[in-house]
């Protein structure tokens, strides 16, 4: 049940996004573009997007637990370090660079584009890249 | 207001999908997330994997359905979509969370570290989108 219920969000998600704009590009970097022919459609979709889930997690966790597991499994950090700022930073500069925020980037892969599939390719391994690198932190402490 | 209603109701959807993923599964939807896990999630990777299908099947269904065109595809070179999307799986490993996971869910928990998370994305995002179009 689990995972046909992963698969519906999946679903609803990736609709979402296609629906949005948001796997366009052209309309992303549009919408970056604060300081030139600025497109401000895609606040639209962020906007849209919070306002169903702070209402609606808020009367999720009111219940004890999700419906296929014994707890929520939330993000417990709450620490703003150099870490979390440069990750965003160098997110954003990515973003920038393409117009592709990884949901997106995964979505638009049906459009059967040789550079999306590219850009994804190249986005797990730049995940691999910092993760070898936390390992190796990590054995050095 | 027209032009901006596909976006408004494609980003319910994307609300929708967030808000049950957490009251089915209990996780939060941050995609980045949810694709490292499908590589290395263990017995926890299968949901991942069938989230990640849905995202393409999701996609590729809505414009079967609404019959609005796919995008034009970017005229940018391969190099760059290559470098940018390496550079994007960089940030969002290191910041622990991308437009989804910190924006549509962080907010929503009123995280201040997600607040911080995504101003800084969006600030690095629209300073990058200056340089490239207007700078250089």
């Amino acid at each position: 049940m689990k995972s046909v219920f992963a698969l519906i969000c999946g679903l609803l998600f990736g609709a979402g996004l296609a629906m949005s704009g948001m796997t366009d590009t052209a309309k992303v970097l549009g919408f970056l573009d604060l300081f030139g022919r600025w497109d401000p459609a895609l606040m639209f979709v962020m906007g849209g997007a919070v306002v169903v889930t702070l209402v609606g997690f808020r009367l999720v966790l009111r219940r004890s637990r999700p419906v296929c597991d014994e707890r929520f499994n939330l993000p417990a950090n709450r620490r703003i370090d150099r870490r979390l700022l440069a990750g965003a930073a160098v997110f954003g500069l990515g973003w920038g660079l393409y117009g592709y925020c990884p949901g997106p980037a995964l979505s638009a892969l049906v459009y059967l584009e040789i550079k999306t599939l590219a850009f994804v390719l190249a986005m797990i391994s730049g995940m691999a890249v910092v993760h070898g690198w936390e390992k190796r932190e990590a054995k050095r402490l | 207001m027209s032009m901006f209603l596909p976006a408004l109701l494609g980003g319910l959807l994307i609300g929708v999908a967030a808000v049950g993923l957490l009251l089915l599964l209990g996780r939060i939807a941050g995609i980045s997330g949810i694709v490292w896990g499908a590589f290395t999630g263990g017995a926890e990777a299968k949901w991942r994997w069938l989230f990640v299908a849905g995202l393409l099947v999701g996609a590729a269904g809505y414009h079967l359905l609404s019959g609005a065109p796919y995008p034009e595809p970017s005229a940018l070179p391969l190099w760059q979509a290559l470098l940018a999307g390496f550079v994007v799986g960089v940030g969002v490993k290191l910041g622990s969370g991308c437009t989804s996971g910190h924006g549509v869910c962080g907010l929503a928990r009123l995280s201040l570290r997600s607040l911080v998370a995504t101003l800084t994305f969006m600030a690095a995002g629209i300073a990058t989108v200056f340089v490239l179009r207007h700078l250089l």
